[in-house]
């Protein structure tokens, strides 16, 4: 886009309105969501068998709150003797109580687990911000809600399983080995969890070490609700902790969620195993704004789209492409939306963009703008202001990219998007294709038929027409391609969870 | 009068419609069960799978976009085609050792199981798609869709039967393969590909080879156009690690379900069929 510069001249708003500009004319006071109801523990230790205990070697780990550079709490580093005894606790509940109960009696402690989620909901969802960095805003009407509502769909499954496989008798598999991200900590418990156990599977499951605390709360839920001892243990560490989840002899089934390069790790370490496996990993999904399209609404599904979440999502649209003749005004609205993002304090209720989860990954960010730059893409930030402390990255346009470009094949896992033109559905497809993974896009059309056609063309596992970002516990989810194996959510989500006979 | 001297075919492989030799002129002997030498099959190489492997890919968008209609009628059609050359299937697989018996029930089985196959292409979609209520204004549904570019070790024991009970939902679905035949008994194999290619299926679809499994696995599981390997044979352990570990590199789906017996009811399923197909689950606003 080497015409940017003469953007700022020559474009012309379709009216005086539609350049959004609240900045200069007041400043948001703050509005902070209170963390009182929050009480964070010094320190949490493992979950094994319905109880707390203390890893095997004393060793601990600190979780930093992102937006601040706080330490959060202290949390136990599991080892392969604490992996091991999460195993045999959750084999010993699969063989004993957890096999003898009733599938309706299953549903119902599954149903309770989601009761009692929502009734701690806003604690929950003020707990992931802390230690997570994500705006309370999506923390408390997105990530909390969709978990209890995963929860609450999955508990009615258990005893209506014959129903899901036509001609075929479900089976558990036994003991599930879960591995989550840090960047949906609590969302990705529910999408573990919920299936695993309605399908009538024990767990051991291991949070990233950036955000373990809304995993340990929900140890204490579990033990409230009263589940069995030793069906839900949760393990905290890093990767080795979860390296001895994937290795153990006695685990039937992985799930693990994160990068692709850690999925494939994952996968080659169980050649020749009898483990079942689901992997939901990277992804680099295209968005494709035809010239038909509601144009503010695209605009407003591509900011949702890349910026929720900081970026950090599996799933976001971080590859925009745009039909030529309406390149120019996507990208100036695109700027002038960028403007009025608020970066910030993940607590206050008017923060857009929280804090970016950890140094490791806020470096990680910087070093692809840094390579953007050098292969010449001309990037655009946002005015806005950041905190002094903490990881903040402004939201940022990459444009004059093109396909072969490491910013535009690679996944970044950040506030920043790449944009490119296009001049006909086919080259579209064939650019949005262009790419190792598979895992979501995002078609702009007024034409019905378009988004059908473009949509069965694109090879990614979800498709968003007119829209982006969407979940639902009923709503199927996962990859094409290197962006993984199998899906979670929904009736297809439950074929990960048993065997077929 | 002298007697007449048998004209004997020429077994190759089955690629893009063709039956082209292998690249390298390699070659194993096939032998009877009378221990006759049947033919000189080709050896298949790393270049041959490259090649085939190209040809089903530039073959899978127009297969996956054919209506499943007329996919379904393709697959009846190989059916029809082999039932005319009965006897020619017959008489291969007397020669290697089946009983006149058990080679009319294999043929009539390898017939039967098309048309089985046949009538699923219109019907899987509707029986494992669904449409999710989600709690948005949102229309939201999952279909499935072909995973692309399939793999397949055929069964080394069942070269007529197995080989068209792996080919058959792997097509159905919309995917294209690349199929290597039974080592020890490859020319029901090709035979069946004279059968495909006169039976409406665009060349590319099927790609069948001939040679050492031995040396054709590492190609088959690491080769990163393509989607999926599948077999169904007990393989021995370190090959099946082979195969686990290469395929992760571009994430192919790995389906390994053992069949012993392909007469057994279990031996056919739709599950086969969506064994290689991917959800996609699309989203669209409800509104004025």
């Amino acid at each position: 886009m080497s015409e940017s510069k003469t953007n700022e001249t020559t474009y012309k708003p379709t009216s005086p309105n539609s350049k959004l500009d609240f900045a200069s004319l007041w400043d948001y006071a703050p509005a902070p969501e209170s963390a009182a109801n929050l009480e964070v523990k010094k320190r949490y230790e493992l979950f094994i068998d319905g109880k707390f205990v203390k890893p095997t070697k004393g060793r601990y780990f600190k979780s930093i709150n992102p937006a601040n550079g706080k330490e959060v709490a202290e949390f136990a580093e599991a080892t392969q003797k604490d992996v091991d005894k999460a195993v045999k606790a959750a084999r010993k509940a699969y063989e004993g109580e957890w096999s003898r109960i009733s599938a309706k009696t299953r549903a119902k402690y599954i149903y309770r687990l989601a009761r009692m989620l929502q009734e701690r909901a806003r604690e929950f969802a003020i707990a992931e911000s802390i230690d997570g960095g994500k705006p309370i805003r999506e923390s408390r009407d997105v990530d909390v809600p969709l978990a209890a509502a995963h929860f609450f769909y999955y508990a009615g499954w258990a005893d209506k399983l014959d129903y899901a496989f036509p001609g075929k008798k479900p089976e558990s598999l036994g003991v599930c080995g879960q591995i989550i991200p840090w960047n949906f900590p609590m969302l990705m418990l529910s999408w573990k969890i919920a299936p695993a156990l309605a399908c009538g599977n024990t767990i051991v499951l291991k949070p990233a070490e950036t955000t373990p605390l809304t995993a340990m709360l929900f140890a204490e839920l579990v033990k409230d609700a009263g589940i069995p001892h030793g069906v839900i243990n949760i393990v905290t560490g890093a990767g080795a902790t979860g390296a001895e989840i994937v290795n153990h002899k006695d685990v039937n089934k992985i799930a693990f969620t994160g990068s692709t390069k850690v999925g494939k790790i994952i996968k080659r370490s169980l050649a020749g195993t009898d483990k079942k496996y689901t992997l939901e990993l990277g992804g680099k999904g295209a968005i494709i704004v035809f010239e038909d399209a509601a144009i503010d609404q695209a605009v407003e599904g591509i900011i949702n789209a890349i910026y929720f979440n900081q970026g950090h999502v599996c799933c976001a649209g971080s590859r925009l492409f745009v039909q030529e003749s309406v390149a120019d005004k996507v990208i100036q609205k695109l700027k002038d939306r960028l403007e009025t993002l608020i970066v910030g304090d993940p607590l206050d209720k008017n923060t857009d963009i929280g804090a970016i989860n950890s140094r490791q990954q806020f470096d990680n960010i910087n070093k692809y703008l840094e390579i953007g730059l050098q292969e010449g893409a001309e990037m655009y930030q946002s005015n806005c202001k950041i905190p002094e402390n903490g990881y903040f990255i402004r939201p940022t346009l990459l444009t004059n990219v093109s396909q072969s470009n490491r910013v535009v094949q690679e996944e970044i896992f950040g506030p920043v998007l790449t944009v490119q033109t296009f001049r006909t559905a086919d080259e579209a497809v064939e650019k949005a294709n262009n790419t190792p993974y598979g895992l979501a896009s995002g078609v702009w059309t007024d034409k019905g038929s378009k988004i059908f056609k473009v949509g069965s063309e694109l090879r990614a596992g979800v498709v968003w027409a007119n829209t982006y970002n969407k979940f639902d516990p009923t709503s199927p989810f996962g990859g094409y391609k290197e962006s993984g194996v199998g899906r979670e959510g929904g009736l297809h989500g439950l074929a990960a969870y048993v065997n077929l006979k | 009068m002298s007697e007449r001297i048998e004209v004997q075919k020429t077994y190759k492989t089955y690629v893009g419609g063709q039956f082209p030799r292998g690249e390298s002129g390699h070659y194993y002997k096939v032998y009877s069960s009378d221990n006759e030498l049947m033919a000189n099959a080709c050896r298949c190489t790393r270049k041959d799978l490259r090649d085939a492997v190209v040809i089903a890919r530039n073959a899978f968008p127009g297969w996956k976009s054919r209506n499943a209609y007329n996919r379904g009628q393709i697959l009846y059609r190989i059916g029809e085609m082999m039932e005319t050359r009965r006897a020619e299937f017959i008489a291969a697989l007397s020669r290697i050792g089946f009983t006149a018996e058990e080679a009319a029930a294999d043929v009539n089985a390898s017939i039967d199981r098309l048309i089985y196959y046949a009538g699923w292409t219109d019907k899987y979609q509707q029986v494992f798609g669904s449409i999710n209520p989600v709690a948005s204004s949102h229309f939201n549904f999952s279909m499935l869709e072909p995973t692309g570019v399939v793999t397949i070790f055929a069964p080394e024991q069942s070269p007529l039967l197995g080989l068209v009970s792996v080919i058959a939902p792997v097509i159905a679905g919309g995917n294209t393969c690349v199929v290597h035949a039974s080592e020890a008994y490859p020319l029901a194999a090709i035979t069946f590909g004279e059968v495909l290619n006169s039976s409406d299926v665009p060349g590319g679809v099927v790609n069948i080879l001939t040679g050492i499994r031995k040396e054709l696995v590492e190609h088959f599981a690491s080769h990163m156009d393509v989607n999926a390997v599948f077999y169904t044979d007990k393989l021995e352990k370190e090959m099946v690690v082979q195969i686990d570990d290469l395929s992760t590199e571009n994430m192919k789906r790995v389906i390994k379900t053992p069949v012993d017996d392909w007469y057994h009811a279990e031996s056919e399923s739709p599950y086969f069929i969506v064994d290689f197909q991917e959800t996609k689950t699309t989203w669209h606003p409800v509104a004025y």
